[in-house]
């Protein structure tokens, strides 16, 4: 069997997977689920510039909230459909990953990591200074009537499952053809070797906008389908917090995995979870576990299971 | 307090007939399912007598609001304790289960479903900051769960929630900045200038209080906008005109103290009458080294800190539930000051719902819209041992309590009271009516 059949294999077992999730698990978790499979996209997308192009970027809760805001403002003051208000949400991600991209791929290593969160600082800043639109700190809320989509309300489980499913799926395949393409392995030879791949002859830093722009956009999915789904808007996602969770989502999960981003957004989000209920110390807890599996398993938990026992994509 | 148990299988209908359909048409899957144990839906609806009515805490046990959560958290702690002592609601104990959202919109929307969907909460309650508010207030209007808010926000006024979310226990903002309009202007002076953090909180105040001072003849001077993430003022205080006759301020977060010691030192002995929001001063003792400039200017209080000399038999039974002593610190440790302006809104807030839950005859989760009737219904709320910080007037088209607002003077290192507004002074034109939206 060829690793394209294979990978489509497991992917397509992935998400008849969690199809089979909603309808079994109890309220609660199905509920979590749906949350967990958009704050997967984002990982995903922050996987795409640092699992597969080596890049680490301290700012992507800039792409996020750029999605998120062209979504809810769009809806606010252009009244704007659902559908239409997320295409002005992505629209704005690929814009401000493209200015971004172009400016911050100027440095590298360190100096990018720092100049990512100085953007994404500065993005945070703004929503404030604009708070007479984005209410500042406060956020707003998008209205249930404002969040049907081809009759579908998205405020009721079922629909905002399989809504933030199909985007989860849609990004899955996306990477998981990406990263056999020829576009993707040329970005693994830059995350392993930028120095070879450019003497080969590869326009390095076209990849790397590219990777980006992709990064960015996928963030910003994820942005502005919370902001749909969960119908808020607000700040605190700008905030470098929001920098940092995708991050350890990948480190968790395993970078340079398609499904690593994903069981490590759930492993996370069940580890504040469920940690909360015992302690108010919960991030110290989070924080230890976070340290354990960085000494134990570098490479994440799918990582791990790609080293120890089968083939992962 | 704070029972942190998880009970599942407590009863609790879903609303989610959708999902609940699809679970019918997966029989062979609801099979696989039953070592789980714990289908929503199918587990049966009635409560027994005995049964206690589970009161969602969303608290801020961590984060930014922490100081104001362990405070939220006594007091909803002697409030339960006391109505339990008297027989419960409907002759059922009250149980909260608490659950800390970091002070985070994110968590705190996560937390409001955990409530609803895993606790089976029969309501959800204590809400303070407004980003919280704001980014939980939809799931609970989506999951159909009364959401009792103590958040002294403009946003359940405002209409920018839904018909589950009510605040009839504390004031909101608008309605207390306004108050202060007249006292300022007739014992202070007519020009201010405004000092504020630049953030939404901080625009409420100076957008509501700059309309509500020039309208009585007033000037505000300046505005002057300090950013979130400031830890020196000084530079700031130069753009005062030097006309001003007034400083109003209202500054949140660890960096007062710094603030009110570089405000010293600018103005020195000459300095204008101040006039503050204690929201920058909850949780902090007065007698913090800096603080001495302090004296003789005045503040808003939610709630006198200090035991008056009028104190009424309603305030000494409500601190002494709680466990605060006179000067507003706990009675275990004096250093350990309160958030007194704002966590009666915890005490009162739960005797609105137990209230509403009697007059509704509520019975279990299908009650819920009848609950929310019922407290729309309300209108006055005496001064009493429910209501200890004074009596409100409820406006149940806006889901918001109106009362009466202190102005406490700094003299000899305490708050003394000088002013209290009427009710009437709080009262502004309806923005919304929550009771023509269908649930």
């Amino acid at each position: 069997m060829s690793q394209a059949t294979r990978s489509v294999l497991l992917h397509s077992f992935v998400i008849a997977l969690l199809v089979v999730m909603f309808f079994v698990l109890p309220e609660y978790h199905s509920g979590n689920l749906a949350r967990i499979l958009v704050l997967a996209v984002f990982a995903m997308g922050y996987n795409v510039l640092f699992g597969y192009t080596g890049l680490l970027s301290l700012g992507h809760a800039l792409f996020f909230a750029s999605g998120m805001y062209g979504l809810g403002l769009s809806i606010q003051f252009m009244q704007a459909s659902p559908m239409l208000a997320m295409i002005i949400g992505l629209i704005t991600a690929v814009v401000v990953s493209c200015v971004i991209g172009f400016l911050a791929l100027r440095t590298t290593g360190v100096a990018f990591m720092i100049v990512t969160l100085m953007f994404a600082q500065a993005g945070f800043l703004t929503v404030l200074f604009f708070g007479k639109y984005t209410r500042g700190d406060e956020g707003f809320v998008i209205q249930r009537a404002q969040r049907s989509m081809f009759g579908f309300d998205l405020s009721q489980p079922f629909p905002r499952y399989f809504a933030a499913l199909v985007l989860f799926s849609i990004c899955l395949f996306l990477i998981a053809w990406l990263v056999h393409s020829r576009f993707g392995k040329t970005l693994v030879a830059i995350r392993e070797n930028e120095q070879r791949a450019r003497m080969l002859g590869y326009d390095v830093q076209r990849h790397k906008l590219v990777a980006v722009i992709i990064s960015g956009t996928m963030s910003g999915a994820a942005g502005a389908a919370y902001a749909l789904l969960f119908g808020y808007a607000g700040a605190s996602f700008a905030a470098v917090q929001y920098s940092i969770l995708p991050l350890l989502y990948v480190l968790l999960g395993g970078a340079g995995t398609t499904i690593g981003p994903l069981i490590g957004t759930v492993f996370m989000f069940y580890l504040i979870d469920i940690s909360s209920e015992y302690t108010e110390a919960y991030m110290l807890i989070a924080g230890l576990v976070l340290i354990l599996l960085t000494l134990f398993a570098p490479h994440g938990i799918a990582g791990l299971v790609r080293k120890k026992l089968v083939w992962l994509p | 307090m704070a029972d942190r148990k998880n009970t599942p299988g407590i009863a609790g209908t879903s609303s989610r007939m959708n999902r609940r359909t699809a679970l019918k048409t997966l029989g062979a899957g609801a099979g696989a399912v039953a070592g789980i144990g714990a289908l929503p839906g199918i587990i049966g609806c009635a409560h027994a007598s005995d049964e206690p009515i589970r009161i969602g805490f969303q608290v801020h046990r961590t984060g930014i609001g922490a100081a104001y959560g362990r405070w939220y958290d006594r007091t909803t702690e002697a409030v339960v304790k006391r109505i339990n002592d008297e027989g419960g609601i409907n002759g059922r104990p009250i149980e909260i289960v608490a659950e800390d959202d970091g002070t985070d919109p994110k968590r705190g929307a996560e937390v409001v479903e955990k409530l609803a969907t895993k606790h089976k909460c029969d309501v959800a309650f204590g809400t303070l900051f407004s980003h919280v508010v704001y980014g939980s207030a939809p799931r609970a209007g989506e999951l159909a769960i009364p959401y009792f808010v103590v958040s002294e926000g403009h946003h359940v006024a405002s209409g920018a929630l839904n018909r589950y979310t009510l605040q009839p226990g504390i004031t909101d903002v608008k309605s207390q900045v306004e108050a202060m309009g007249p006292f300022i202007k007739e014992n202070l002076g007519k020009k201010v200038t405004m000092i504020y953090p630049d953030f939404a909180f901080g625009h409420d105040h100076r957008d509501y209080f700059t309309a509500a001072f020039e309208a009585l003849g007033g000037e505000v001077l300046e505005k002057i906008a300090i950013p979130p993430t400031e830890t020196s003022f000084s530079k700031y205080f130069p753009k005062i005109p030097r006309e001003t006759e007034v400083v109003y301020h209202v500054m949140v977060g660890p960096a007062v103290l710094t603030f009110v010691k570089e405000l010293g030192e600018f103005f020195g002995p000459n300095r204008p009458e101040i006039f503050g929001f204690i929201d920058s001063l909850e949780a902090v003792d007065l007698a913090s080294p800096g603080l001495e400039f302090l004296e003789g200017t005045y503040f808003w209080e939610g709630n006198p800190r200090y035991a008056q000399e009028d104190q009424s038999e309603f305030d000494k039974a409500y601190r002494e539930a709680v466990g605060v002593d006179a000067n507003g610190a706990s009675i275990s440790d004096a250093k350990d000051v309160s958030t007194y302006a704002h966590m009666f809104g915890c005490w009162e807030t739960i005797y609105v719902i137990k209230a509403g839950m009697e007059a509704s005859g509520y019975s279990g989760t299908k009650d819920r819209q009848k609950l929310i009737e019922a407290v729309e219904s309300m209108t006055e709320m005496p001064h009493s041992f429910e209501h200890p910080q004074g009596a409100k007037l409820f406006n149940g088209k806006t889901h918001q309590a109106f009362g009466h607002q202190y102005i406490s003077k700094v003299t000899e290192g305490k708050l003394v009271l000088a002013h209290t507004t009427s009710i009437e002074d709080t009262l502004y034109e309806d923005e919304v009516d929550y009771t023509s939206m269908s649930f």
